[in-house]
C-alpha cells in the first residue's frame, strides 16, 4: 500500500472530487501523482457491493484526450494496431500504444467521437457528421508520456486536446444501468457495451460510455470538473450506488482478468505475449503501417516465449507481484499481479510463464517467502464478465 | 497481567513468564480486511524487532515484528480458519502467538495503554 509513494508526496496534486472523497470518509493515498481514495468502508465490502449493486469510482487521474481533424483516423492508425478508420461514430475500441520494439507504451480506449451536426431547414442543410474526432482515455501514470508520443508522431493537421478540465466518473455493477436510468431517463436505453453518447444533462455536457474495468456492466462518465461533485452526489443519491476506492478497483479488475499497465503490461511486454491479440485487428496485422508492426508480427509468427496467464493458488496465502513461478526446480515465470479474490474467497494471480507451461490446468508452484504454493494455470477471467451486449 | 504496546502497533500481554502478542485495533484498521496470517511455529526463536509473522490484507502483505526476545510456545490456530478474527477481535481472540520472555528489561521500553493512545493520536 505504501510502495513508491515516498518521493511523490511533495508534488502530489488534487483532483476535482478530492474534497468530496474526504467528506465521504475516504482514506487518501498518492497514486499516479494525485491524491486518490484507496478505500471508504473497506476493500472487501466495496468489492462485494460493486459485484452485487453498483459502485462509483473516481478515475479522474486518467488522461482524457481528443484527437480531431480530417486525417485523425489515419494518423491514429500510425500508432494504434486497431482499425480506427472503420470504427463508427459512437463506437468504442480497446487499443494499445506500441513502441518500435513491440513493447506496450500504454493501453487505452478509443471512441469515435465525431459529432453529428443537425440539419437546418431554413438554411436548407441536411444533418451530417462533423469533423472527425476521437476520444481517448489513457492511464493516469502514463498520460504525459502518451501526450508527448502523440504530439511527436501525429501530423500537424491533427489537433490533440488534453481534456484536463474534465473529471471521469465510473459507475460499475449489475445495478449501474438501473441507477443511471433513474437519474437520466432513456439516455442509456439503446446503448450496449463499448458504445458512447454525448448527453446534455441540464447544463452539464456529459459523455457517457458503456465500458469499465471491473468486468461488470457499467458506464464511464466524462464531466466538466466544475460539475463533478454535483454529478457524484446525484449518482450516490441512488440507493444502489456507493463510492468505491482504488483498492477494490484493483481486486475487481484482477478477478476480471484485466491487465494493469505498469504491472501486467509494460514496454517489456508485447501484445501477443500479453494475450491482447484481439487488439490487433486482422486487416491491420496484414497491412501494417503502425509503429511496432514488424516487431509484433515477428512474435506472432514465431510464437511468444512467454504468455500472460491466470493462476489459481491453492490455500489462502496470496502471491503478490514479483513472486517467482516454478515448474519443478526450474523458474518458468513471474507473478505480475496477485491478491485475494473477495468473490472467490481464495488467492488469484496473473503472471507470465514460458509458453510450454501456459496451457490451462498446468500445475506449477509459486514461491512466497521461501514457501512453494501449488498453483494451476487458470482461465481468465476468474469471475465471468457481465457486460451488456444487447440481443 | 500487564499490557504493553510497541510503536509498530503490536500489543503484548505479560503473565508470569509468558507473553501473548497480537496487533492493535489501530493496526487492523490500517491494514483493512485480513485474509491470511502466517504465524511462527512453536519453538521459533524470536529477537526483538525481527520478523515474527506476516499479515496479508486484500491489498498487501505486512510484517509483524517481535516485541521482545523469546521463544514461541503457541500460535493461534483459530486464525488459520478465520483470519478475519484479527479485524473483529484484534486485542482478544485475534491474538497471534504466545512466547517466553527472554529479557524482562526489554518490557521497560514499551508503552502502556495511555502512552500508546497518545502515540496513535499523534499519527
Amino acid at each position: 500500500m505504501s510502495d513508491d509513494t515516498e518521493d511523490q508526496i511533495a508534488d502530489t496534486e488534487t483532483l476535482p472530487l478530492d474534497a468530496w472523497h474526504r467528506r465521504k470518509g475516504a482514506r487518501m493515498v498518492p497514486f499516479a501523482g494525485y491524491h486518490m481514495p484507496i478505500q471508504f468502508e473497506g476493500i472487501v465490502a466495496e468489492h462485494n457491493w460493486t459485484r452485487q449493486q453498483a459502485g462509483l469510482f473516481d478515475v479522474s487521474h486518467m488522461g482524457q484526450l481528443l484527437v480531431s481533424g480530417e486525417k485523425a483516423a489515419e494518423e491514429l492508425e500510425k500508432l494504434l494496431p486497431g482499425a480506427i478508420a472503420s470504427l463508427k461514430p459512437g463506437k468504442v475500441r480497446y487499443s494499445l500504444l506500441i513502441d518500435e520494439e513491440g513493447g506496450i507504451l500504454d493501453d487505452l480506449m478509443v471512441t469515435n467521437a465525431t459529432p453529428w451536426i443537425e440539419g437546418d431547414e431554413e438554411e436548407g442543410t441536411e444533418g451530417h457528421w462533423g469533423e472527425p474526432a476521437y476520444y481517448l482515455v489513457v492511464n493516469g501514470a502514463t498520460k504525459w508520456d502518451d501526450i508527448a508520443h502523440l504530439r511527436e508522431h501525429l501530423d500537424d493537421d491533427v489537433t490533440l486536446t488534453h481534456m484536463d478540465d474534465h473529471a471521469l466518473i465510473a459507475v460499475q455493477g449489475p445495478n449501474a444501468a438501473t441507477a443511471l436510468n433513474r437519474v437520466m431517463r432513456n439516455v442509456i436505453d439503446d446503448m450496449v457495451f463499448m458504445e458512447s453518447v454525448v448527453h446534455d444533462f441540464g447544463e452539464w455536457p456529459l459523455r457517457i460510455t458503456r465500458s469499465g474495468y471491473t468486468g461488470e456492466d457499467g458506464f464511464e462518465i466524462s464531466v466538466p470538473a466544475e460539475f463533478a461533485e454535483s454529478l457524484a452526489d446525484r449518482l450516490c443519491a441512488e440507493i444502489e450506488v456507493r463510492p468505491i476506492g482504488l483498492g477494490a478497483r484493483d481486486s475487481l479488475r484482477l478477478e476480471a482478468g484485466l491487465p494493469l499497465y505498469g504491472h501486467d503490461i509494460t514496454t517489456e511486454t508485447d501484445p501477443v505475449s500479453a494475450d491482447l491479440g484481439f487488439a490487433l485487428t486482422k486487416r491491420r496485422r496484414e497491412e501494417g503501417g503502425w509503429m511496432g508492426h514488424e516487431a509484433v508480427m515477428k512474435v506472432l509468427d514465431r510464437g511468444p516465449v512467454q504468455k500472460r496467464v491466470g493462476l489459481a493458488i491453492e490455500g489462502r496465502m496470496p502471491a503478490r507481484e514479483g513472486a517467482s513461478i516454478y515448474s519443478g526446480d526450474t523458474q518458468v515465470g513471474r507473478v505480475t499481479s496477485g491478491g485475494f479474490s473477495p468473490t472467490l474467497e481464495r488467492p488469484i494471480a496473473m503472471g507470465y510463464v514460458d509458453t510450454a507451461h501456459a496451457e490451462e490446468g498446468t500445475e506449477l508452484e509459486v514461491e512466497v517467502r521461501n514457501k512453494r504454493l501449488p498453483a494451476k494455470v487458470a482461465k481468465l477471467p476468474f469471475v465471468p464478465h457481465r457486460y451488456h451486449r444487447g440481443k | 497481567m500487564a499490557r504493553y504496546f510497541t510503536d509498530e502497533h503490536e500489543w503484548i500481554d505479560v503473565e508470569g513468564d509468558t507473553a501473548t502478542v497480537g496487533i492493535t485495533d489501530y493496526a487492523q484498521g490500517q491494514l483493512g480486511d485480513i485474509v491470511f496470517v502466517e504465524l511462527p511455529g512453536s519453538g521459533t526463536t524470536l529477537s526483538k524487532g525481527g520478523d515474527a509473522a506476516v499479515v496479508e490484507s486484500v491489498k498487501a502483505a505486512s510484517d509483524v515484528y517481535a516485541p521482545i526476545d523469546g521463544e514461541v510456545t503457541e500460535a493461534n490456530e483459530a486464525l488459520e480458519d478465520d483470519p478475519a478474527l484479527v479485524n473483529t477481535a484484534p486485542e482478544s481472540d485475534g491474538w497471534f502467538f504466545r512466547m517466553t520472555i527472554g529479557d524482562k528489561s526489554q518490557l521497560e521500553g514499551l508503552m502502556d495503554e495511555g502512552a500508546y493512545k497518545s502515540f496513535c493520536d499523534g499519527l
